[in-house]
C-alpha cells in the first residue's frame, strides 16, 4: 500500500512540475521555479550526506561552482567562436585561450567534468579526512575553508576565471539561443527531468543495503567499524555522490540563469543550500526538495519587497527549524499524521560523534 | 634578508590576531563540543565598539577604554546567546553550528541597520603612528601594539587557567564532563565562563582590527573561517597548540603570498592544514583519553 502511495506522490509530482507549472506559470515565473528547481537537486545531495550519512558539509557551493564553471566555460568558448578568445580574457589582455580552458571547447567534455570535477575533488579530499577519523564539526570547517578558498582563489585570478564578476552573457546552448523563451521553457523540462532522476537515485540508494549503512555509520561509526566494514568508504561514497550532485545543479544553473560568479559559491550560498534541507526536513529526500523550493520562493518574494527583512528572516528561520523543529516540515506532517519516524529520520543520538567531549551531561543541579 | 624579516613580522601580526580569535572558539569547541559561527560577530561587536568610544573619548585613551570595554560587551552578548539558545543544543554539536549561523546572519543585519552598511574606520591614536625602524626595516606600532596585547591576552588565559581554582575548573570540565560534575564542580556555570571569556577575547580582537583598517559588519566572516582552522590544526581547547598553530598559519600564509600570489595563499595553507592532519589527526595538541578516537 505504502509502495503505491509513494509512487502515485512521484508521479503527481511529476505531473506538477512537468505539465501543469508550465501551463499556469509565465516565462520569468518558471524560469525562477527552473532556478529553485537547480537548487533542489543540490539539496537531494546535501540531504545524503548530512541528512542520511551526517556529514555536515559547508562547502557544496564549491562542487556547484565546479559544475556551474564547467557548463560555463564550454559557453564561453562556443560563443567566442573556433580560435576565439572569451570576451573577458581579451579585456585583461590575454593573447590565447589558456591551456586548462582547451578542453572544455567540445561539449561533451565540459558537461563530463561538470560531474567528473566535483566527484574526484570530493572523493579525494572525503578520503584523506575520514581516513584519518576527522569527523563531526571538523570536517564541516574544513569544508567550508575549502568553500573560503575556493573563492579567493576564483576572484584572485581574474585573467583566467572573470574574477568578481564571473562568467555572463551566454548566448546558445547546443545552437539553440538562450535567450528565446520557448528553449527557456525546453530548459527547465530538462531540469525538471534531471531532478527526477537525481531524486530517484538518491531514493534507489537510501533504500538499499548502502542506505542502511550510510545510517548506521552517521549514528554510531565506530560499531560499524567493529563490525567490519570501511566507514571510510561508505562516507566518501555518499560524499562524492553529493558533489556530484552539486555539479549536475550548477551546470544546469549557468544556462538557466544566464550567469556563474563567486558570489554564487562561497560561504553564504553553501549554508543557504543547507536551509531548504533543513527547513524541509534532513533524512526525508522529499522534504529536502520541498524545503528547498519553499524557502527560495520566500526569498524571491520577500527580498523583492523588503532585503532587509529576507536576511532577519532567513535567521530566525535558520534558528527557530534547527533548535526547535529540528525534523522540519517532515516533523510536523508526522506529527499531523501521528506517524512515527521512520530508522533513518529519527533523531540522531550522537554515540561516537564527538570523541573528546561525549554527549554532554546535563549540568548537576 | 630584510624582506624575509618584514614577511616572518606580517606572518606573526596575522597569526597573532587569528589567536586571538582562535582562543574563544577553541575553549567552547573543547569544553562543550560548540562550533559558534556566530564569534565572527563578536569581533565586529568589539570593532563598533571602538568606533562609538571614539567618539565621545579623546583619541588618545580611547582605544585603551574600547579595549575592556568591548570584552565586557562581547562577553555579554556570547552570555546571552549561551543561555538563550546553545545550552539547549550541547547534545546536537552539528546543530550549535547551523542555529549560530542563523544568529550571525540576524546580529550583521542589525549592525547594517544601525551603524550603516558601508566600512566606517576609527581614528587611531597618534602614539600608534609611525614604527620602529631596524635596520632597514619598519615595524609598524600599531601591529607591535597587538602583538603585545596577545601575549598579555595569552598569558593571561594561562595564567586563569594554571594557577587560579575558576580556570582549573575550566580545565577539568573539558577534560571529562562527567567526572568534573562528580567531583562537585557546577559545570553549568563553568560553562557560562567560558563562554563569556572566549566572546570577550573576540571582542578585544575586533578592537584591534579597528588599528589595521576600515571595519563593517561583515568583518568577522572572513576572519572566522581562518581561526577555525587553527583550532583544526592546533587540537581542541589547547593553548599551546592554538599558539602554534595560528603563528604557523600566518607565516605560512604570508610566505606564500609573497613567493606566489595572494589568492593561492588560502589554498596552500587548507592543503597544508588536511596534509597536516594525515600526520596528526586530532591536531598538534591533544588531550590523551581512551575515548575512542
Amino acid at each position: 500500500m505504502r509502495r503505491w502511495s509513494g509512487h502515485a506522490g512521484f508521479v503527481a509530482a511529476g505531473a506538477g512540475l512537468l505539465v501543469v507549472a508550465p501551463m499556469l506559470l509565465s516565462d520569468f515565473r518558471l524560469g525562477l521555479l527552473a532556478k529553485y528547481l537547480c537548487f533542489a537537486i543540490a539539496a537531494v545531495g546535501i540531504d545524503l550526506a548530512w541528512g542520511f550519512g551526517g556529514m555536515l558539509t559547508l562547502g557544496q557551493g564549491v562542487f556547484f561552482g565546479l559544475g556551474g564553471y564547467a557548463m560555463g566555460m564550454w559557453l564561453k568558448l562556443q560563443d567566442a567562436g573556433p580560435g576565439g578568445l572569451p570576451d573577458f580574457m581579451s579585456y585583461s589582455g590575454l593573447e590565447e585561450v589558456p591551456w586548462f580552458w582547451r578542453p572544455f571547447s567540445s561539449g561533451w567534455v565540459a558537461l563530463s567534468a561538470a560531474i567528473v570535477l566535483p566527484v574526484a575533488l570530493a572523493v579525494g579530499l572525503g578520503f584523506l579526512i575520514f581516513r584519518q577519523r576527522v569527523r563531526g564539526a571538523s570536517f564541516a570547517i574544513l569544508t567550508q575553508a575549502l568553500a573560503a578558498a575556493f573563492v579567493i582563489l576564483l576572484v584572485g585570478q581574474q585573467r583566467y576565471t572573470a574574477g568578481t564578476n564571473g562568467l555572463t552573457n551566454m548566448k546558445q546552448l547546443f545552437g539553440y539561443d538562450l535567450d528565446d523563451p520557448t528553449n527557456q521553457r525546453s530548459l527547465y523540462v530538462v531540469v525538471a527531468v534531471a531532478l527526477g532522476v537525481v531524486y530517484l537515485v538518491a531514493r534507489q540508494l537510501v533504500k538499499s543495503r548502502y542506505g542502511r549503512l550510510l545510517v548506521a555509520v552517521r549514528d554510531g561509526e565506530d560499531r560499524v567499524r567493529f563490525l567490519g566494514y570501511n566507514p571510510t568508504k561508505v562516507k566518501t561514497l555518499a560524499f562524492a555522490v553529493s558533489a556530484g550532485m552539486a555539479g549536475l545543479a550548477g551546470a544546469l544553473f549557468v544556462p538557466v540563469v544566464g550567469i556563474m560568479s563567486p558570489a554564487l559559491l562561497g560561504v553564504v550560498p553553501s549554508l543557504e543550500l543547507l536551509i531548504g534541507v533543513a527547513v524541509g526536513g534532513r533524512a526525508t529526500l522529499v522534504g529536502a526538495v520541498l524545503g528547498t523550493i519553499l524557502v527560495n520562493y520566500a526569498k524571491t518574494g520577500l527580498s523583492e519587497q523588503f532585503a532587509s527583512g529576507w536576511l532577519y528572516l532567513q535567521g530566525a528561520l535558520f534558528i527557530a527549524v534547527v533548535a526547535f523543529a529540528p525534523r522540519g516540515l517532515a516533523g510536523l506532517a508526522d506529527l499531523a499524521r501521528r506517524r512515527r519516524p521512520s530508522r533513518a529520520e529519527r533523531p540522531v543520538v550522537d554515540l561516537a560523534q564527538e570523541p573528546v567531549t561525549g554527549p554532554a551531561l546535563e549540568p548537576a543541579k | 634578508m630584510d624582506i624575509y624579516v618584514s614577511q616572518l613580522f606580517t606572518g606573526l601580526s596575522v597569526g597573532s590576531i587569528l589567536l586571538l580569535i582562535a582562543l574563544g572558539l577553541t575553549f567552547t569547541f573543547g569544553q562543550m563540543g560548540v562550533i559558534n559561527l556566530a564569534h565572527g560577530e563578536f569581533i565586529m561587536a568589539g570593532a563598533y565598539t571602538a568606533y562609538v568610544l571614539g567618539d565621545h573619548l579623546t583619541t588618545q585613551v580611547s582605544i585603551l577604554v574600547a579595549l575592556p570595554v568591548a570584552f565586557v560587551i562581547a562577553g555579554a552578548i556570547g552570555l546571552v546567546l549561551e543561555r538563550l539558545l546553545i545550552r539547549r543544543l550541547y547534545s546536537r554539536p552539528l546543530d550549535t553550528l547551523l542555529v549560530t549561523w542563523g544568529v550571525s546572519l540576524v546580529l550583521q543585519q542589525a549592525a547594517r541597520d544601525i551603524f550603516g552598511a558601508p566600512n566606517v574606520s576609527v581614528t587611531s591614536p597618534s602614539w600608534l603612528d609611525g614604527g620602529l625602524t631596524v635596520g632597514s626595516v619598519t615595524f609598524p606600532y600599531s601591529r607591535l601594539f597587538i602583538l603585545g596585547l596577545v601575549v598579555v591576552a595569552v598569558g593571561g588565559i594561562a595564567f586563569y587557567q594554571g594557577r587560579m581554582s575558576q580556570g582549573r575548573r575550566m580545565r577539568a570540565v573539558m577534560q571529562n564532563r562527567e567526572l568534573a560534575a562528580c567531583s562537585g564542580i557546577v559545570t553549568g556555570r563553568v560553562d557560562q565562563l567560558t563562554f563569556f571569556i572566549g566572546s570577550g577575547l573576540a571582542g578585544a580582537a575586533g578592537v584591534a582590527l579597528t588599528l589595521l583598517g576600515p571595519i563593517g559588519p561583515s568583518l568577522g566572516t572572513a576572519y572566522v573561517v581562518d581561526a577555525f582552522l587553527v583550532v583544526v590544526a592546533g587540537g581542541v581547547g589547547q593553548i599551546r597548540g592554538a599558539v602554534i598553530a595560528a603563528f604557523a598559519l600566518g607565516i605560512l600564509n604570508a610566505f606564500v603570498e609573497y613567493w606566489t600570489q595572494a589568492s593561492l595563499a588560502k589554498v596552500v595553507v587548507l592543503v597544508g592544514v588536511v596534509a597536516f592532519l594525515q600526520v596528526r589527526p586530532q591536531g598538534l595538541v591533544s588531550l590523551r583519553t581512551r575515548t575512542l578516537a
